[in-house]
């Protein structure tokens, strides 16, 4: 079976076999004739007659008069009760759903009939304009498959949308001859206005057996918690009127009340508040005045003054949804939609999507007998922590709220988790605005772990042909006692690397890794070869760092594991002059990156700089033979929001003397290409991911006045 | 050979030409053209009249949904009452929310009655709640009441199972019909049914039981709690086993089982079912046929061969090396190989159809397990190969952060059930699922202190916030000189001088009434006094006057500089979650004592930061004052010693990171000559110069703070107490310092930001 994740390149780009030219000229072009071959006879397998068949991949055009008409014969059956103790392990046929790369349900939908009594009479309205809105976005969506046989979910086209406009016991009967009913299993039915007078039950009424029900409007009682789905309470409103988002902040009321035929006991509750606190609370009621023709929905009273509805939500800060006959309301999503922080009072009743929204973060939920406490518990809540309601609140609307389709898609989506839990969306992903979402980092490496000492860290050494300054560094880093294993990444394709003999003998195991290429990512990449956690990066030329230098290094990085701990530090600084970014290598107070010609860092970050680096980052740096160092400083800071640690007072890694060499120009082209790549890999990112600090990492004792012997670190190197 | 192959590769081509030129047509009458895809794809139509459609409802039923012959809200709620009891308990039906209005959230335990016999588990619970901050001795304070019968065993069969319980809660006066209490159970039913029978009327209160089942849960009411050994620890608890973070995961098995398998009876579908999706390389599923005395007669072909298979295993070590764990029904729901597989980062995949997860009203499961269908079994070892690895690493590091956070003691589990209902009594001031499911977890984040994560300091990347840009200094006065002694003049005046100092508070605890306010120093940042109770444990008070993320607390006689401060602080905004400060001090395990040892002498580590010169965040001091027990801070109140190493402990035991030291020029205290102290001295601090390190020119064996003097005992006393009471040793030790980028270098003074910390 195939998975959709990630394969490996178990082995690295060391393995990678070459032909010999000669048989590779052959193969190419044999292998180009078969593609062209192949190219050819699709071509003409298909081209005629893709303009054939587009007629039968366009959708029906027909008029909803001419839906078929079946009759229901008086003593055909009727379903069950909705049974309330069905669960997904119970009532659901999960081996119709079957495992499948995508993790995706497959959803039918009934074709539309007509259903009538025996004596001719409709049975309901055929379809109302929502419930065509919903079945047409799951038709639209990925879910849905016009082949009965394969679905997991059966969605019939019977509308029940609305309790009151439909026959109880004929609907039942449709639904029980539907072809695939089977006592209502895998059958998934949407509902938004249940119960009707006298009790008016929290729950459609309508025989439906093992059915899943999407309500809106469920209680603590009728909910089949993981079962049942409840959904809002679609207003038309929504797609009627455009509020556009308003910004967070205080707004002219505190509390406002909007709706109409409210109970007595409520609104008597309600204006004791108002009493109590002033002009900051507005309860508004129909109005009894309107000259003709205005439409009653859209206007509200208090006393002479007539608002707009739902434009004047927009007014408060606090929009109070009080049940009413039903638990689910419809002024709610009016309410999302205009930003204003919904409380709801209704008890035992069950929030739209539930399942996986958190509704603490948009709206107060507050008990029906505190209802007279309401305004002091508003008024608890921190400014800042009302802002982000209203954000969410109307977050809420835009995607799960807004449309038939978002409902009809949230509802598919939930559904579709429960049957494939390990792909399911994460509660960030339902919940996180998109604001949130652009200016949060989850950091992979989240668990505060200090990993043990004992692991050491594994140096990889990158190398070309300098066989003698390489024999030096590996000297050198196999003094410090937690190396625990040196990989050679040669580079070279042209040259062998010198025979095991000539290698220095060291008392840690070393490895040499042979690329294909020689690129600069293969630095960075997370071979098998590197066990421990922590990978020290250095070039074939560093040679100046101290034992004690390196091994403080690797002790600063176990307590910090998820960042870039180095020794040179440099700066990004933005040029006003030049509106972009430039790159820093003066020495500063600052610093935002780290040379990686000597540093350590978690492996995991070889893997993201691999296969994760966005855009085309990584094939910039191996093209340009430059910059990966920024790159891989850029990638850290930006999936940990973290800033990298510099360590001890080194600065450079050449020796100051040897900077006179260095031609002067050469240095200004050096600089004008490390600008050009942070300005490169910011527009990538789509973000200065890279955080400044002021600070290094020291040992503790440093250059204190205690007598070195005692030192752990007595040995830390200069400039 | 190279022609040869020339050749066949032609000819292939060219039938292959021919195949096209001629056979297309015919070809595409194939099966395997045809079939699904010529056919059209039937999508649901377009109606040409679908604008004509009616909505689903009027705009008048949308909006006016009131019924006047409806019950009244009042009168609805009193008919709930009646209705919705026993089985169909809600918290407005069953709780009385009343109880708990005056008082808070209290909780009462029963008081033990003689030749009443309490398992370990039971009593462990019991002792967990009267650790709470929220136990009272009160009945009529309280709350919640939880019973001192022992109802975790109520297996009939077993030798725990108390008899007659019904009969002796009726006796209770305070039982009243079991309305706010709080029953704890472990096991229910017996063979073969093993139902959720409980064998008494529990009648309305809840229930905190393992092996909950999804239809006998009343949801949000009930808690299902999880199954936990009577080994399991009461405070404190093992870690977790995740060491490292890789990826992929460097695990010899990808999934392992090693469990009995149940011949008959309840169970007995999944377990007999395990044993086909062995295979001997990285899939590991072993079952055994041993149990219960008569197994042999139900035995069957694969017994022999299993039982001997299942010897070679050990089941510890296949925890430890395996990535993903089964974690099936038993004859109950749960199992102790659920924490099990918790404990040891094992992602459990469980296979338990219709558990209610434990904590399942707070915790998100669904990032730490793989929740499958028994039904599906042989889908697992493919669904979990299919894990992308990235994801795996996620589990495992949420697998230990639950672990750590609400099951790793008893103490834990017991603490998240009362805070799970505690967050049930004012839905607004309660914790929304994120705080539950990130670190460092519910249990540390009081929803009374904030409910706007901005607020703490714990989320500042996730949410994309940052620390106040500005902090108020807290200054604890203690000495009793008529005016004010020069070390103070001088300190406000450094601290004022920092352009990121919002206020300075003077928290003054001294008998004597605090100079007027003409005396006090004129700074550019207003100056507060408070009048303190003459105790070490007010200096960690939230005092309403800390409206900044940061406080730097100070002691009188701490001498900093502004650039110190400056410095400190921009170190500060990086990790505001931690202790910043100056002086440090380091803790050790003592192995010749078999106690920790505590020492101020200059050290190579640092794990205390003193909080005479130190920056945190405010909310620590909440956390110190609401969340530790009285009992803590009385115990620094009493030793008079070290309210600055428990402040130390709780950031630790919360972060479980070390604390931050930054440069401080040589000495951080003014001189030795000591202010006259205020009062009797017993409320009063340790001297300073006991708890700093010695100035730089006194070798370190001279230090001041040496065994033997009364506060370093008294400190080690408490540090070994702290300990003790956390059930582990929370300190981490550091190795580094942070200085400024150019501290010491050789580079001209000019160019540096912080010279001044340089100077001698």
């Amino acid at each position: 079976i195939m998975c959709a994740s990630a394969k490996y390149n178990a082995r690295g780009p060391a393995l990678i076999p070459r032909m010999k030219t000669k048989h590779r000229i052959y193969y190419i072009t044999l292998f180009s004739i078969v593609l062209l071959g192949l190219i050819a006879t699709g071509m003409f397998q298909f081209w005629p007659h893709s303009i054939e068949s587009s007629n039968d991949w366009t959708v029906e055009k027909r008029s909803i008069h001419d839906v078929p008409v079946v009759k229901l014969p008086a003593d055909s059956p009727i379903p069950e009760r909705g049974d309330l103790s069905c669960r997904m392990h119970t009532c659901f046929d999960v081996y119709r759903c079957g495992f499948n790369p995508k993790n995706k349900i497959k959803v039918y939908i009934y074709s539309l009939k007509k259903f009538v009594d025996e004596y001719g009479t409709l049975v309901s309205n055929t379809i109302s304009r929502e419930y065509n809105e919903l079945l047409t976005a799951i038709s639209d969506s990925e879910f849905y498959t016009d082949d009965v046989s394969r679905a997991c979910l059966f969605v019939p086209s019977i509308d029940v949308l609305n309790q009151n406009t439909l026959r109880i016991k004929e609907t039942a009967q449709a639904l029980a001859q539907l072809s695939r009913w089977d006592r209502g299993t895998n059958h998934l039915l949407f509902n938004m206005l249940p119960g009707g007078p006298p009790d008016y039950n929290t729950a459609l009424d309508v025989p439906r057996d093992r059915a899943l029900l999407a309500g809106g409007g469920f209680s603590t009682w009728t909910y089949r918690q993981g079962y049942d789905v409840s959904i809002p309470v679609y207003s038309p409103l929504s797609g009627e009127v455009d509020l556009p988002e308003r910004g967070p902040g205080p707004r002219r009321y505190f509390i406002l009340s909007s709706q109409m035929a409210l109970h007595p006991e409520y609104r008597l509750e309600l204006e004791a508040l108002q009493a109590e606190n002033g002009e900051s609370v507005l309860i508004l009621d129909k109005c009894t005045n309107l000259s003709d023709g205005v439409p009653a929905d859209r206007k509200r009273c208090y006393k002479n003054q007539v608002f707009d509805y739902p434009q004047v939500l927009q007014e408060s800060t606090f929009c109070v949804v009080l049940r009413g006959a039903r638990l689910g309301q419809a002024v709610l999503s009016d309410v999302l939609q205009a930003g204003c922080v919904p409380v709801i009072i209704a008890d035992s009743y069950i929030l739209p999507f539930s399942e996986v929204l958190d509704w603490k973060r948009a709206s107060v939920v507050i008990p029906e007998e505190k209802m007279p406490e309401m305004y002091s518990i508003l008024q608890s809540i921190p400014q800042r922590q009302i802002e982000e309601m209203q954000r969410q609140a109307r977050w809420f609307w835009e995607a799960y709220f807004r449309s038939m389709k978002a409902i009809a898609l949230a509802t598919l989506q939930i559904i579709n988790d429960r049957i494939y839990p390990y792909a399911a969306i994460s509660y960030e992903e339902w919940n996180d605005p998109p604001a949130v979402k652009w200016s949060s980092v989850s950091n992979p490496l989240f668990l505060p772990l200090i990993p043990p000492q004992s692991q050491g860290f594994t140096a990889v050494v990158l190398t070309y042909d300098r066989v003698e300054s390489l024999f030096r560094v590996i000297t050198e880093v196999s003094k410090v006692p937690s190396l625990s294993k040196l990989l050679v990444v040669w580079n070279n394709q042209n040259k062998n690397p010198p025979e095991d003999s000539l290698w220095p003998k060291i008392r840690v195991p070393l490895k040499v890794v042979r690329t294909a290429e020689n690129k600069l990512s293969n630095r960075f990449f997370p071979y098998d070869e590197i066990e421990t956690e922590a990978v020290l990066a250095i070039d074939d030329d560093i040679i100046m760092l101290t034992s004690d230098e390196l091994q403080f290094g690797y002790e600063v990085w176990r307590e910090f594991p998820d960042r870039l701990v180095g020794y040179p530090g440099r700066l990004h600084l933005w040029d006003h002059e030049m509106n972009k970014w430039k790159y820093e290598s003066e020495w500063t107070n600052e610093v935002s990156m780290v040379l990686t010609g000597a540093a350590f860092y978690h492996k995991y970050f070889n893997y993201l700089y691999t296969y994760k680096m966005p855009g085309d980052i990584k094939n910039w740096v191996d093209a340009h033979m430059n910059c990966e160092d920024i790159a891989m400083n850029f990638l850290v800071a930006n999936v940990t929001g973290k800033s990298v640690i510099k360590v001890t007072p080194r600065k450079k890694f050449k020796c100051p003397e040897c900077t006179a060499i260095d031609g002067l120009s050469l240095d200004q082209t050096h600089m004008v290409e490390r600008s050009e790549c942070i300005n490169k890999f910011a527009s990538v990112f789509g973000t200065m991911p890279l955080k400044v600090v002021e600070h290094r990492a020291d040992p503790v004792l440093y250059k204190d006045d205690f007598p070195e012997k005692l030192k752990s670190f007595p040995n830390i190197g200069s400039l | 050979m190279q022609t040869r192959k020339k050749y066949i590769f032609l000819t292939f081509l060219a039938s292959w030409l021919l195949l096209f030129f001629f056979g297309g047509d015919q070809l595409r009458r194939f099966a395997f053209f045809s079939g699904r895809k010529v056919e059209a794809r039937r999508s649901w139509p377009r109606w040409t009249d679908r604008t004509l459609l009616r909505s689903f409802a009027d705009p008048e039923e949308l909006q006016r949904d009131g019924d006047p012959a409806l019950l009244s809200p009042r009168e609805r709620r009193a008919a709930w009452l009646s209705v919705y009891k026993t089985s169909r308990c809600r918290m407005e039906t069953c709780f009385d929310f009343s109880r708990c209005e005056r008082h808070g959230f209290k909780v009462f335990t029963y008081p033990q009655e003689r030749g009443q016999p309490v398992s370990e588990t039971y009593s462990k619970i019991l002792s967990s709640i009267e650790r709470s901050r929220y136990h009272t001795p009160n009945p009529e304070e309280a709350c919640l009441f939880i019973l001192s019968i022992d109802t975790l065993d109520r297996d009939h069969l077993s030798a725990q199972y108390v008899r007659n319980v019904d009969e002796k809660i009726r006796g209770f006066p305070l039982w009243n019909g079991g309305r706010n209490h709080l029953i704890f159970n472990l096991y229910s039913g017996t063979w073969p049914g093993y139902t959720g029978e409980l064998g008494f009327d529990i009648g309305q209160a809840i229930l905190a039981k393992a092996s909950f089942d999804t239809q006998s849960f009343r949801p949000g009411f009930d808690i299902s709690i999880p199954l936990f050994s009577k080994d399991h620890p009461q405070r404190g608890g093992d870690r977790g086993w995740l060491y490292q973070d890789s990826v992929p995961p460097k695990k010899k098995y990808l999934l392992v089982f090693k469990g009995k398998r149940y011949l008959t009876g309840i169970g007995s579908g999944t377990r007999n079912a395990l044993h086909h999706i062995h295979n001997g390389k990285d899939i590991i599923s072993l079952t055994t046929c041993k149990h219960g005395k008569d197994w042999e007669k139900h035995k069957d072909t694969r017994c022999d061969k299993d039982n001997v298979d299942y010897e070679r295993f050990d089941y510890q070590e296949l925890l430890h090396n395996s990535t993903f764990c089964i974690v099936p029904r038993g004859r109950r729901l749960g199992s102790f190989r659920f924490l099990e597989a918790l404990q040891a980062a094992c992602i459990p995949v469980l296979l338990s159809d219709g558990w209610e997860l434990p904590f399942s009203e707070a915790i998100d499961w669904g990032k730490a397990a793989v929740v499958g269908s028994e039904r599906l079994l042989l889908q697992i070892p493919s669904a979990v190969r299919c894990i992308h690895p990235e994801r795996v690493l996620a589990f495992q590091q949420q697998t230990q952060f639950l672990w750590d956070a609400y099951f790793s003691s008893v103490d834990k589990i017991v603490h998240t059930t009362l805070e799970i209902i505690k967050d049930r009594l004012s839905p607004p001031r309660s914790r929304s699922r994120l705080l539950w499911n990130a670190l460092p977890g519910g249990l540390l984040v009081l929803p009374d202190f904030s409910t706007h994560l901005g607020d703490f300091p714990f989320y500042y990347l996730q949410h994309g916030y940052s620390p106040s840009k500005k902090f108020t200094a807290l200054i604890r006065v203690v000495s009793q000189a008529g005016s004010l002694s020069q070390p103070i003049l001088r300190l406000i005046q450094a601290v004022s001088g920092s352009q990121y100092c919002a206020q300075i508070v003077v928290l003054w605890s001294c008998e004597k009434p605090p100079p007027p306010s003409g005396k006090w120093p004129q700074s550019a940042v207003p100056l507060t006094i408070i009048q303190g109770r003459r105790k070490l444990s007010d200096r960690f008070f939230p005092f309403e006057a800390i409206q900044t993320d940061a406080v730097l607390s100070l002691d009188e006689d701490t001498s900093l500089s502004t650039s110190e401060v400056d410095f400190a602080f921009s170190v500060w905004r990086s990790f505001p979650e931690r202790i910043v400060g100056f002086p440090t001090q380091s803790h050790f395990w003592d192995p010749e004592q078999g106690r920790w040892g505590y020492t101020s002498k200059w050290t190579n580590e640092l794990s205390i930061v003193l909080t005479a010169a130190a920056f945190y965040h405010r909310y620590y001091h909440s956390l110190f004052t609401e969340y530790l027990p009285a009992g803590l801070r009385e115990l620094v109140d009493g030793l008079a010693a070290c309210e600055d190493i428990l402040m130390n402990v709780l950031v630790a035991a919360v972060t479980k990171l070390p604390p931050i030291k930054v440069t401080q020029r040589k000495q951080h205290k003014e001189g030795v000559a000591q202010p006259a102290e205020c009062g009797d001295g017993a409320a009063g601090t340790p001297r300073p110069g006991q708890r700093s390190p010695p100035a730089p020119h006194s070798a370190p064996a001279k230090a001041k703070g040496t065994a033997g003097s009364r506060p370093f005992s008294r400190r080690q006393d408490c540090l070994n107490q702290l300990a003790d009471w956390f059930g582990y040793m929370p300190l981490l030790s550091s190795q580094l310092r942070l200085d400024p980028v150019l501290y010491k270098d050789q580079v001209s003074v000019l160019r540096k930001k912080y010279p001044s910390l340089e100077k001698p």
